[in-house]
């Protein structure tokens, strides 16, 4: 063998080779086996194309097609294919494109601009088909396809927007639009770009309309060219269309009201008693719900957002008004049933000399609750509740009278009213308002308060608030003799168990219901009254701060085996007598006879415009 | 008896079972990166797969003629071959037309050959000729020099065609030197040199205990420098006395600056370091000259030296490297983002081999190679192809079978009787070891990106017949030993 002293050395190159390959295989440990990639590379390799499921249609009660589908294409980008284009000194003819998109050389700067700034596009990749123009017509995109391969990195994405087959119920219905930031957040169903209800039923019911979208793999290499489909499509999902639902509404009904709202600010809310079905659900100002789909959305939606009308507000469910003389039907039976009156309970009437509050309407005295409910009579009213409040006196510290108070409030608030339905599909819903005991006692102090103080509630006005769908279904719960079902707008039996009792028990609605009758035959309703139709109603006429007072009527119709309860308001219109009593009418005799017969008044109502600040959409 | 000399048997099995399996592992994961939907088989010569067959046929037959060569003329030939060499390369230099900045490619017929890649072998061989002549000491200034100008020349040569990577990859001798006698001192301080520029550089950007424009990585740098000395001055001078005052003073120091930086008035904590390091320099020195010992006075220099290193760091960074070179480092010490440009290459390299898993997506399944997301996935970055393809288990298989086939070759190496196949056998080990250290810490972003292949893996004709004419020469000296042995 070789003279060798440094033979050792050997052992050491054998320990430096080894360490650099324990180190070596430590790292692959920690990259293959620790840290988690499979993500990231899919994020890399998968295009994950979404085919897009059919949102289901909304039909109304009777099988009417109101909400379907059109086809739609969106014009996509990806931007890592258009700048290798730029790379290879081959970029593509933009102005041509411009040209065949019919927009401006700046607009298409402008949009590139929006589309890879992350701040605004927060879901931008250069890999992914970012959308460049959205909701282009087949027409349009029958044109734009012949010139497609001209444009690399240009692709078309179909979907479908929804269209409208009658103008109306835009409120009720909703739209659908692009979903935000935080409800993709919320939701990892959604995508950006992807549509989603963003009010009314669309919203109520998106879960159930949306179905479920497929998605098709593909396979795209570095410069986003799609390769071709993963696994040859085995991972692949399919659609699964949404669900149809077919609504409560009757779209003849909503048509008539939507029209006899015309020009005037209000609402019409119309339930079928038995089921809580809302038949009709219409609010003014109002909007033509094609107008926000597609590009017509974005054009529309600041216009309706800055009119200081405030089409926006659906009225019907989120409107708050004094219900004024309507409430004292429920006034009424709250009193018999505490015992604050009896059926026959007779009230002296000083007519306008009356105090606390005097009487609007010249009757004769001493007056029964039929003839106070016809007559609208204040005075009865305000001593029958004080007579329910304070018929065991005050108490110690007041505690009987606000017992009786509380009392009063539970009862009213067990008509469905001065609370939001938690159980109802409606969208938009608010509280109302019938004030706490404590309420009362933080205003005025424990002791500072008894029935003079709160002797406005008595007449439906002071701190009573109520929405037009709850004084709908406290016409339904006097038509059902004392009890409602939610109103809803999904004609599905499982809503139909939403039952709710009011605590007025059966004997004392024929008084009150005699009382409705009498309105509309003898009383303030009287003009408008159909013939050969007995309809219970009562007309309410609030004072507000905003003008005119507003014009209220509820009640129901046929007088025996109610089928419509309606309430209706018109702000700042004036006696609830002149209009909101006749579109009542009108709209009963519509659901009732399926035509209405009072062309003159119909017409007359329709062109009467109240407020020249409304516009028509 | 030499006349009927089986060279087929002689040759060494195991070194050529490894070779064969690390050959066929590397052309299926070529084809695996660069397969297409229009490539008809593996042997297609119109993809790179069937290319890489085709050189691979070449470089069988050539290996085959080298171990059909008379012995002698492999002995004889090195310094003729080295001249050639030194001399094609510098034709190279001017005759080369720019591919992506590098000027090493020579056109010859259809193909074109890298120079380069056939100098590492030659100056093999070259080196083992010069240290395998009986006179040849590995023990004075002279001989150190003409062994490192051997080195370099090329090296410089190859540096001028922009082809650093390959140019490193001489600084593989350093195994084969320090096995012949280079004192493990150099390698050491080797060693040293790195890390100090890379602690210097990396924490260079962050303020000293927040106070602006004190270095971190000039006080690590200057502390490490300090330890070293300690450590020298324990190993080669163990003195108690003079161990203890050069260990007492810094740390008396500390006691006294920390109070007065966290009460009192805060300041460069640098200088503190500085003053402390200048106070052993001194201390070294005029013990060197009153004890009249030498060592005192080399570890005296070279605490001066590290001192001007680490001052010095960041002047070689900004002002000797090219700006790409900087980005590199940074980019592999954190310092710099770059997702777009060459840090892309490392990011996907990394998610290539990640996604790969324990048992890898199967061949021919992985997305990010298949794809083309990492770049150069078929030569430099062969490697993800592996990990992502074969998984952990296959990826850290490879590198147990390269670690078995470099023992291989390091027990070839020792059992030789002649200095001049020693010589060239560790310059051989020292050349793949380097290749696959450098590509495959490259790949897995432990060392900065360095273009050079990973050995019987990546795609190149030139690099892989280089690599089995370097094998081969050295599998052929072995069996010269047998036929002598059996002589």
């Amino acid at each position: 063998m070789l003279n060798d002293k440094y033979k050792d050395r050997s052992i050491i190159i054998h320990i430096v080779l080894a360490l650099f390959i324990i180190l070596f295989i430590g790292r692959l440990a920690q990259l293959q086996l620790y840290e988690d990639y499979t993500g990231v590379a899919e994020d890399n390799a998968f295009y994950r194309k979404p085919i897009y499921a059919p949102r289901g249609l909304i039909y109304d009660r009777n099988g009417k097609l109101l909400v379907y589908n059109q086809p739609t294409y969106d014009l996509m980008v990806t931007m890592k294919e258009l700048n290798d284009q730029k790379k290879a000194k081959t970029p593509i003819d933009t102005l041509e494109l411009c040209g065949l998109l019919g927009i401006t050389y700046e607009q298409f700067c402008d949009r590139m601009a929006y589309i890879k700034d992350r701040r605004k596009n927060y879901g931008y990749s250069p890999l992914t088909p970012q959308r460049f123009m959205t909701q282009l017509s087949p027409k349009d995109y029958a044109m734009l396809q012949e010139h497609l391969r001209k444009f690399p990195g240009f692709s078309v994405q179909s979907r479908t927007l929804r269209n409208y087959n009658y103008p109306c119920g835009a409120h009720v219905l909703g739209s659908i639009g692009e979903v935000g930031k935080r409800q993709i957040e919320r939701d990892s169903y959604y995508r950006p770009g992807d549509y989603a209800g963003s009010d009314g039923l669309e919203l109520t019911y998106e879960k159930v309309l949306r179905g479920e979208n497929g998605e098709e793999i593909l396979l795209r290499d570095s410069r986003g060219r799609i390769q071709g489909k993963y696994k040859d499509g085995a991972h692949d999902k399919m659609p699964i269309a949404g669900v149809d639902i077919t609504t409560t509404l009757d779209v003849d009904l909503q048509m008539i009201a939507e029209e006899l709202l015309q020009g005037k600010i209000g609402s019409i809310v119309a339930i079928e008693p038995a089921t809580g079905e809302i038949l009709a659900m219409a609010s003014n100002p109002t909007w033509n719900p094609s107008l926000l789909v597609g590009r017509l959305r974005s054009e529309y939606y600041p216009i309706l957002q800055n009119d200081s009308t405030k089409p926006f507000l659906n009225r019907a469910t989120g409107g708050l008004y004094s219900p004024g003389s309507t409430f004292k039907t429920l006034q009424a039976l709250v009193c018999l049933e505490h015992g604050g009156i009896t059926r026959h309970t007779k009230f002296p009437c000083s007519g306008p000399n009356s105090k606390p509050i005097k009487c609007t309407h010249n009757h004769g005295s001493p007056v029964s609750l039929e003839e106070a409910i016809q007559e609208s009579c204040n005075p009865y009213f305000w001593l029958a509740y004080k007579e329910t409040l304070e018929r065991d006196g005050y108490g110690e510290r007041n505690a009987t009278f606000k017992k009786n108070y509380t009392r009063w409030r539970e009862d009213i608030l067990s008509f469905g009213l001065g609370f939001k339905w938690e159980d109802s599909d409606v969208y938009g819903l608010k509280d109302g308002a019938i004030y706490r005991a404590e309420t009362y006692n933080k205003i005025y102090g424990e002791r500072g308060w008894k029935a003079l103080t709160i002797r406005s509630n008595s007449i439906g006005q002071g701190e009573v608030l109520v929405t037009p769908i709850q004084l709908a279904n406290a016409a339904a719960v006097i038509a059902n003799e004392g009890y409602y079902i939610t109103p809803h707008l999904n004609k599905t039996d499982s809503l139909l168990d939403n039952r709710h009792d009011a605590n007025v028990s059966q004997k004392h609605y024929d008084v009150v219901q005699e009382g409705m009758w009498r309105v509309c035959e003898y009383g303030t309703a009287h003009y408008y009254k159909l013939p050969d139709l007995a309809v219970c109603g009562k007309t309410g006429t609030t004072d507000n701060s905003h003008g005119k007072p507003h014009s209220i009527f509820f009640g129901y119709a046929p007088r025996e085996n109610p089928q419509i309860a309606i309430a209706v308001v018109i702000e700042n219109a004036g006696f609830g007598s002149q209009f909101a009593c006749p579109i009542a009418m009108l709209c009963i005799e519509q659901y009732l006879y399926r035509e209405i017969t009072q062309k003159a008044l119909f017409n007359r109502m329709k062109t009467l415009v109240l407020n020249s600040g409304v516009k028509h959409y | 008896m030499s006349r009927n000399f089986n060279v087929i048997q002689a040759i060494d099995k195991w070194a050529v079972f490894f070779y064969i399996v690390l050959v066929v592992f590397g052309w299926i994961n070529i084809y695996g990166a660069s397969v297409s939907e229009d490539q008809a088989s593996i042997f297609d010569i119109n993809y790179r797969s069937g290319m890489q067959f085709m050189w691979m046929c070449i470089s069988f037959g050539m290996g085959l003629v080298i171990l059909f060569t008379d012995s002698r003329l492999i002995t004889a030939v090195p310094y003729l071959l080295y001249g050639l060499i030194i001399l094609l390369l510098i034709v190279t230099v001017f005759v080369a037309e720019d591919i992506k900045g590098s000027r090493s490619w020579l056109p010859l017929g259809p193909f074109k050959i890298q120079p380069a890649e056939f100098s590492k072998f030659i100056t093999a061989l070259a080196l083992a000729k010069l240290m395998s002549h009986p006179q040849f000491k590995l023990n004075s200034v002279r001989s150190y020099a003409i062994v490192c100008s051997m080195i370099l020349l090329p090296m410089f040569i190859i540096v001028a065609q922009s082809e650093t990577g390959s140019a490193l990859v001489f600084l593989s001798f350093v195994f084969m030197l320090y096995r012949e006698g280079l004192p493990g001192l150099i390698p050491a301080l080797g060693f040293c040199a790195i890390v100090l520029f890379v602690v210097v550089l990396r924490f260079s950007v962050v303020d000293l205990l927040g106070v602006e424009g004190a270095s971190t990585g000039l006080f690590l740098g200057l502390l490490l420098a300090y330890l070293l000395m300690l450590i020298f001055v324990r190993v080669y001078q163990y003195d108690k006395k003079h161990l203890f005052v050069l260990s007492i003073v810094p740390l008396g120091v500390f006691a006294l600056a920390l109070p007065l930086f966290k009460w009192v008035v805060r300041f460069n904590l640098v200088y503190v370091m500085l003053a402390i390091v200048v106070f052993a320099v001194i201390y070294l020195i005029v013990l060197a000259y009153f004890k009249w010992r030498r060592t005192y006075l080399f570890i005296g220099l070279f605490m001066l030296g590290c001192l001007g290193y680490c001052f010095s760091t960041e002047y070689i960074f900004n002002d000797v490297l090219q700006s790409h070179q900087q980005k590199r480092i940074q980019l592999l010490l954190g310092m710099a983002d770059d997702p777009t440009g060459i840090g892309y290459n490392t990011a996907q390299a990394r998610i290539a081999i990640g996604s790969g898993g324990f048992w890898g997506k199967g061949f021919l399944q992985g997305t990010q190679t298949k794809l083309k997301y990492v770049p150069e996935q078929d030569t430099d970055f062969i490697f993800c192809t592996v990990g992502e393809e074969w998984g952990f288990v296959g990826s850290a298989g490879m590198l147990i079978v390269y670690l078995l086939f470099l023992y291989r070759l390091l027990l070839i190496a020792e059992r030789q009787d002649t200095r001049f196949a020693r010589v060239y056998g560790y310059g051989v080990v020292g050349i793949f070891a380097f290749h696959l250290f450098i590509n495959v810490g490259m790949v897995l972003g432990l060392v900065p990106v360095i273009g050079i292949p990973l050995p019987f893996f990546s795609y190149g004709g030139s690099s892989f017949l280089s690599f089995t004419i370097l094998l081969f020469l050295f599998l052929k000296l072995d069996t010269m030993r047998i036929e002598r042995v059996r002589n």
